[in-house]
């Protein structure tokens, strides 16, 4: 199913009511690479969700890292694919997320699997008062000023002794759950994360405000003129996109029992989200999975390189960005699209 | 007394934030690029004059002889191979490029120069000072530091107010199109444009060397402090622009003052502060581009 130029994809939602037949002309939406795409995302997830009950521990955790690594890319594709806002300061929300979970759960003795959403909620709500903040900068300097939030943010964390100040903390609240259950339980969290995330973006951006936010990436002042309202479309991206890296920052940190305000709070977290969204096809729900994969191949191939490793990743970004824009996703030309959120027109009866 | 200390050395450490951040500053004028890697490359040309100076014994002041040139052939390169590129890819692609440019540049460092921290020596400049009375004494390497910033932010306000060079840039700035029009090459243009950028980048770089040690990954906090001084002050604005490292600087020295762990979180908080009540800057630009 092709994915339409946005331009295209705007005239697609004028004709929108389908029965625009005239002619032999169809406006169609899902087609058969969104059915047998689907199906077989279906059963990979089947697939990942039976993986406890056969593999190892290491393998579990292992995992989690890749769901995290496709939620995280997901979600800056969100800001940046769909809401025209490069963020390099995501940090903060992965970092509150963690810990979050660690204050919730450990100091306030709450269940850890009811921490780790309320925890992502509590880095929307930051999230929402410093959007007044950032969204006074646009383009290269909102990036900055999302990274200036982001060492506020752990400059602060890092002054509060209930989290272990400047040293981090440890995550006990798991500590009467079996290990092997733990794990399980933690993979299944992180998987269903992937997925909620994945589909959330999906319908968000087959309504009214994805068609909304694609008029905003593409121009935002002809898009505010026709009545977009193109700050609080933002605002909502800006909102949502930091419940997603707090949930993600939350299941990385269930994953390694461990929050150090240093790593959490790494832009380093930033330049991976960048890395995943670019190789894998900006502006797509497919292309942040797909790259999400093949960081996470590379990163275990490539390990043994050491610092070299970012530095060919960084290569291969610039690379794709100057000379193959779309990412690996866009070598399918647009012809597939498991998850469509445009329209086509074609022929048709 | 340590008040009036605490913002005397931070009007001059502001002098050093400008000239930081006055390469920042050019490169968004004249292209409307926001160079990420602006941090990693005064980082970088802080090794270089660290190389100079062990290899061939130069004084890192004297090293600058090298490092500017270097620079901006590096400045001339990076702008004709990979940012008009960039810049013909839409508005996310010169963010995503020099972003990528950060993260290599840094590995790289981190590869050939490890993580250990380094400092360039400036020999007994670095400690000798001017004692005004009881507390107050300032430093001959501030002083020079800011007194530097002070004449390159002068130093391009007239190069793109008096020359050909800098008129046509302001002409590419206001509007490509006409300009071109009018015969002139904007890429070549922004080639120099940045050239000159990176030669200030590498002062910068030098100055930053020698105040403080550095390690690879310096740079970040290096493009934070460029960008909320350009931020402060108003953009568009090179005189602005001292004012707010001079802003920046006085609000870090006086966090500092207060407990040594604020410093830095007081600067990012008046940076915030001057959003919310000022998202223009202090000095904004006659005319708002």
């Amino acid at each position: 199913m092709t994915r339409v130029e946005p331009a295209a994809r705007g005239a697609g939602q004028d004709a929108v009511p389908p029965s625009a037949g005239s002619g032999g002309v169809r406006v169609r939406r899902s087609g058969p690479a969104a059915w047998i795409g689907g199906g077989v995302l279906v059963v990979a997830v089947a697939v990942l969700a039976y993986l406890p009950y056969v593999s190892s521990r290491g393998t579990q955790i292992d995992l989690v890292g890749l769901f995290s690594l496709i939620v995280l890319g997901t979600m800056w594709n969100l800001l940046a694919g769909y809401g025209g806002m490069v963020s390099i300061g995501q940090q903060a929300w992965i970092g509150l997320g963690g810990y979050g979970l660690v204050y919730l759960a450990g100091t306030l003795g709450l269940d850890p699997f009811v921490s780790i959403p309320l925890a992502a909620l509590a880095c929307g709500l930051v999230a929402w008062a410093t959007s007044y903040l950032a969204f006074r900068l646009s383009g290269g300097y909102f990036a900055i000023g999302t990274w200036v939030i982001a060492e506020v943010v752990r400059l602060l964390v890092i002054q509060v002794d209930e989290v272990g100040a400047g040293s981090g903390a440890s995550l006990t609240a798991f500590s009467g759950i079996d290990p092997q259950y733990r794990i399980a339980y933690v993979y299944w969290v992180a998987l269903g994360v992937a997925v909620v995330v994945v589909l959330a973006v999906y319908l968000l951006m087959r309504s009214r405000i994805g068609l909304a936010l694609t008029a905003i990436r593409d121009e935002p002042t002809a898009a505010g003129s026709s009545g977009v309202p193109v700050t609080r479309a933002k605002r909502l991206v800006f909102v949502l996109a930091a419940v997603g890296c707090g949930l993600a920052g939350a299941v990385i940190v269930a994953n390694t029992l461990r929050v150090q305000p240093g790593s959490i709070f790494s832009v380093d977290y930033s330049a991976t989200m960048i890395f995943i969204v670019v190789i894998g096809g900006l502006g797509t729900i497919e292309g942040p999975i797909i790259g999400a994969v093949v960081y996470y191949l590379l990163q275990d191939g490539l390990a043994d390189l050491g610092n070299w490793y970012l530095v060919v990743v960084g290569v291969i970004a610039i690379a794709v960005t100057l000379l193959a824009p779309k990412g690996l996703w866009g070598l399918t030309r647009g012809r597939l699209s498991v998850f469509p959120t445009g329209y086509r027109v074609g022929r048709g009866t | 007394m340590t008040w009036v200390n605490a913002v005397v050395q931070g009007i001059l450490l502001g002098g050093l934030y400008a000239l930081v951040a006055a390469g920042l500053s050019l490169m968004f004028g004249v292209m409307r690029i926001v160079n990420l890697a602006h941090g990693v490359l005064a980082i970088g040309a802080a090794y270089l004059a660290l190389e100079v100076a062990d290899r061939l014994g130069w004084h890192p002041f004297l090293s600058l002889l090298v490092v500017v040139p270097v620079m901006a052939a590096v400045g001339y390169v990076l702008q004709r191979g990979l940012l008009d590129r960039a810049l013909r890819g839409g508005e996310l692609a010169p963010l995503l490029v020099t972003f990528g440019l950060a993260i290599v540049l840094q590995n790289l460092l981190l590869e050939q120069f490890s993580a250990d921290a380094q400092r360039l020596d400036v020999g007994s400049l670095g400690t000798a000072s001017i004692r005004v009375t009881d507390g107050l004494s300032i430093g001959w390497f501030p002083l020079l530091s800011a007194v530097v910033g002070l004449l390159v932010v002068a130093g391009l306000g007239q190069f793109l107010a008096r020359t050909r060079t800098g008129r046509a840039m302001r002409a590419t700035s206001d509007d490509q199109e006409a300009a071109r029009l009018m015969g002139i090459d904007n890429r070549r243009l922004y080639a120099i444009a940045t050239a000159i950028a990176l030669g200030t980048v590498a002062v910068a770089g030098v100055f930053l060397g020698s105040r403080t040690t550095f390690d690879p990954g310096a740079g970040a906090t290096t493009l934070i402090f460029a960008f909320e001084a350009v931020v402060i002050g108003g953009l568009g604005s090179l005189w602005g622009t001292l004012a707010g490292g001079v802003v920046l600087g006085v609000a870090q020295t006086v966090g500092a003052a207060i407990d040594p762990a604020y410093g830095i979180l007081a600067g990012h908080l008046v940076f915030l502060v001057v959003l919310a009540v000022r998202p223009r800057g202090l000095l904004p630009a006659a005319v708002a581009r």
